[in-house]
């Protein structure tokens, strides 16, 4: 297990490495000048610039800039954003448990109708719920969120009224946040009205994020299991006389979730992704925002560094999956003990 | 009473291409203890029989059979939950893959109390008793230790020890052994099905053998029913059989059999098992016999003799006359 564990994470440095490269690169391949989007209206002398282009090191070549840049890097400094002058690290953990919280719903929401949607559909395959759901998973799946965000904030807040547009909770409400997650320092502030605020401003972002998600783990699911229901160890457990769904829930789920897990894992980077729409549509105060919002002034630290954030996390989480995939599958947790 | 009573049991399988029958009018009676085998080629229906008595075939199944009955209790009128209650207890099967047939995610041990939790009230402690003493009597060595093995740690013999540790734990009346030696080595096919005999003989339960071999049916079983793409074309005691077989069929398998070769080159019957879209008119059997006349080519043979055939075979192994001339000729 411990050359196991070795070996994976050995193998995120190559990638971590190309992700450097990438978010230096693609932010400077944008047309458009950071000092001159800082300036405003108003511009900036050539005094000035060549001055603040000096202080942010444009006036190096570029591999030099990268150099220092990943100097920096190895050292644990981010940078700081041009901005806010505030370190990148900083505005990213500041902003983080907002993505995470908003994540977190979305993949639990697409878990928990996508995981049973799928086992259903397979155990009663041919059928209208089957032939329904994939249509509809297919639907899900291909619908883009800044559209998708959009009629549910039509028909659920404007039309219906039953949720807020945007946000994270209402403005009325203010308490401590020692974890960030608002839902949860709601609760512990002891404010009921404060936390039904909260979840109320979760419920759509939740549904807009976790859609794609969960028509992935639908459909994953349902093959997977019809997979598995061909095995010769099904037809043994049924000889042994079990009831179906143990059959289903047990002896066949156990085994597809072997690669049901893989694809779970997968659907972080696509929720992270996702979360760059939805917290723009939702006016969430997440890292996908914040993203955003920077790619739109050339902050370039804060670009570079938010993208290595975003994608050590994705690999950390991939790396959580993987080791996940050895406890379920035992054949992997033996081989390569 | 028979243990089990099976009345013309055909299967038929909805394929894209129509309906395919699979088991054609099989009958078959066991008795308790007792030791059948059925033989055939591959695509003959063996399995597929047995699979329908145990409710294991897939939907595109139809089943149809005038009597089904284990221990006189009719198996054809019987809720899916008390059919699902006699499987595993009363009736059990063991399969031809072992590798494949136990449950990569779960231990020998959870496989085992299973199904003794499903259909004994057995507490905690008792179960596990009778899993290390199931594994003892399957022969496998420190069986304690073993409880905790996943199936990929076993070999493809052990396997099937484990196999049918789990299927005798209930003390079934009847276990279905489908092919149980064919995937593994030659060594430790003799070794399975000692075991099996030996288990039987302690148990006194009655075992229905599908083998392909006609020397294991030779060492094992009492009756033996001779099965050919879905039909039952003989079923007799097995010395007889052996000895006078009746269908050409079964003279043509027993000529096969190595020790009984008589020339150099080991005789074999030409051609294959018909499947969906090459069956023949007439018997079935006639393109591949060497005794095929018009009349065979033709009309479907009934069962004369103990075997499904127009000219069964007389004591010395010669086609006898077609009913209809016999009686023409009296």
């Amino acid at each position: 297990m411990f050359r196991y564990t070795l070996n994976k994470v050995a193998l995120t440095i190559p990638t971590l490495i190309g992700v450097t490269i990438v978010a230096f690169a693609f932010i400077r391949l944008l047309p458009g000048d950071p000092i001159l989007l800082l300036a405003g209206e108003r511009g900036v002398t050539e005094e000035r610039y060549t001055q603040l282009a000096a202080q942010f090191g444009f006036d190096q070549p570029l591999w030099q800039q990268y150099l220092i840049f990943m100097g920096n890097l190895l050292q644990g400094d981010l940078g700081n954003s041009f901005v806010t002058k505030q370190p990148v690290l900083t505005e990213f953990l500041a902003r983080f448990p907002a993505t995470l919280e908003l994540s977190i719903f979305a993949m639990l929401l697409a878990l928990i109708v996508g995981l049973p949607a799928g086992v259903i559909a397979a155990v009663r395959r041919g059928t209208f719920f089957d032939h329904t759901l994939m249509t509809v998973s297919l639907t899900g799946y291909s619908m883009p969120i800044f559209w998708w965000g959009l009629l549910l904030i039509i028909l659920f807040s404007s039309i219906l009224g039953w949720t807020p547009v945007s946000g994270r909770i209402s403005v009325m409400y203010f308490f401590d946040m020692p974890t960030g997650l608002m839902t949860i320092d709601a609760l512990f502030s002891g404010d009921k009205g404060a936390f039904r605020s909260a979840l109320s401003h979760l419920i759509l972002p939740s549904i807009a994020l976790g859609t794609i998600p969960m028509a992935v783990i639908a459909r994953q699911t349902r093959s997977a299991i019809l997979e598995v229901l061909g095995e010769d160890y099904i037809r043994t457990a049924r000889a042994k006389g079990i009831s179906a769904w143990r059959i289903v829930g047990l002896h066949a789920l156990r085994n597809a979730l072997i690669t049901v897990v893989t694809v779970i894992g997968l659907q972080v980077g696509v929720l992270f992704a996702g979360a760059i729409l939805t917290e723009t549509i939702f006016a969430w105060p997440g890292i996908g925002k914040w993203m955003i919002d920077s790619i739109y002034r050339r902050d370039y630290q804060v670009v570079q560094g938010g993208l290595i954030l975003i994608a050590g996390i994705v690999m950390i989480v991939n790396l959580i999956v993987d080791f996940l995939y050895g406890l379920i599958n035992p054949r992997i947790r033996h081989t390569r003990g | 009473m028979p243990l089990l009573e099976i009345q013309n049991l055909s299967v038929d399988f909805a394929t894209a291409h129509g309906k395919f029958r699979a088991v054609d009018g099989v009958n078959l009676t066991v008795d308790p203890g007792e030791t059948v085998a059925i033989v055939g080629e591959s695509g003959s229906g063996k399995s597929v029989s047995m699979l329908a008595l145990m409710g294991l075939l897939p939907w595109t199944a139809t089943i149809t059979a005038d009597r089904m009955a284990l221990d006189g209790r009719d198996l054809l009128t019987m809720s899916k939950r008390q059919r699902r209650s006699l499987a595993g207890k009363d009736i059990a099967m063991i399969f031809q893959e072992p590798m494949t047939s136990l449950n990569p995610c779960f231990t020998v041990g959870f496989q085992i109390d299973e199904i003794l939790k499903t259909h004994m009230s057995l507490t905690r402690k008792e179960r596990d008793r009778r899993a290390i003493e199931l594994m003892s009597l399957v022969g496998i060595p420190s069986p304690e230790s073993r409880l905790s093995a996943f199936p990929h740690q076993l070999s493809g013999g052990m396997s099937q020890r484990v196999m049918i540790a789990m299927m005798i734990a209930c003390n079934p009346r009847l276990l279905i052994a489908d092919e149980p030696t064919t995937a593994l080595d030659v060594t430790i096919q003799a070794q399975i099905l000692e075991l099996l005999l030996t288990l039987q003989q302690e148990t006194g339960m009655a075992l229905v053998l599908i083998t392909h071999d006609m020397g294991v049916v030779a060492e094992t079983a009492q009756r033996v029913v001779v099965q050919y793409a879905g039909q039952q074309v003989e079923a007799r005691p097995v010395l007889d059989l052996f000895d006078m077989p009746r269908h050409p069929y079964t003279q043509a398998l027993l000529a096969a059999l190595p020790e009984r070769a008589t020339s150099q080159h080991l005789p074999s019957i030409p051609g294959v098992v018909p499947g969906q879209f090459d069956r023949p008119a007439g018997c079935l059997f006639n393109p591949r016999c060497e005794y095929a006349t018009d009349l065979c080519r033709s009309t479907p043979p009934v069962v004369r003799d103990g075997a499904l055939c127009h000219m069964p075979l007389d004591d010395a192994g010669n086609p006898t006359q077609p009913k209809i001339l016999a009686e023409a000729a009296s």
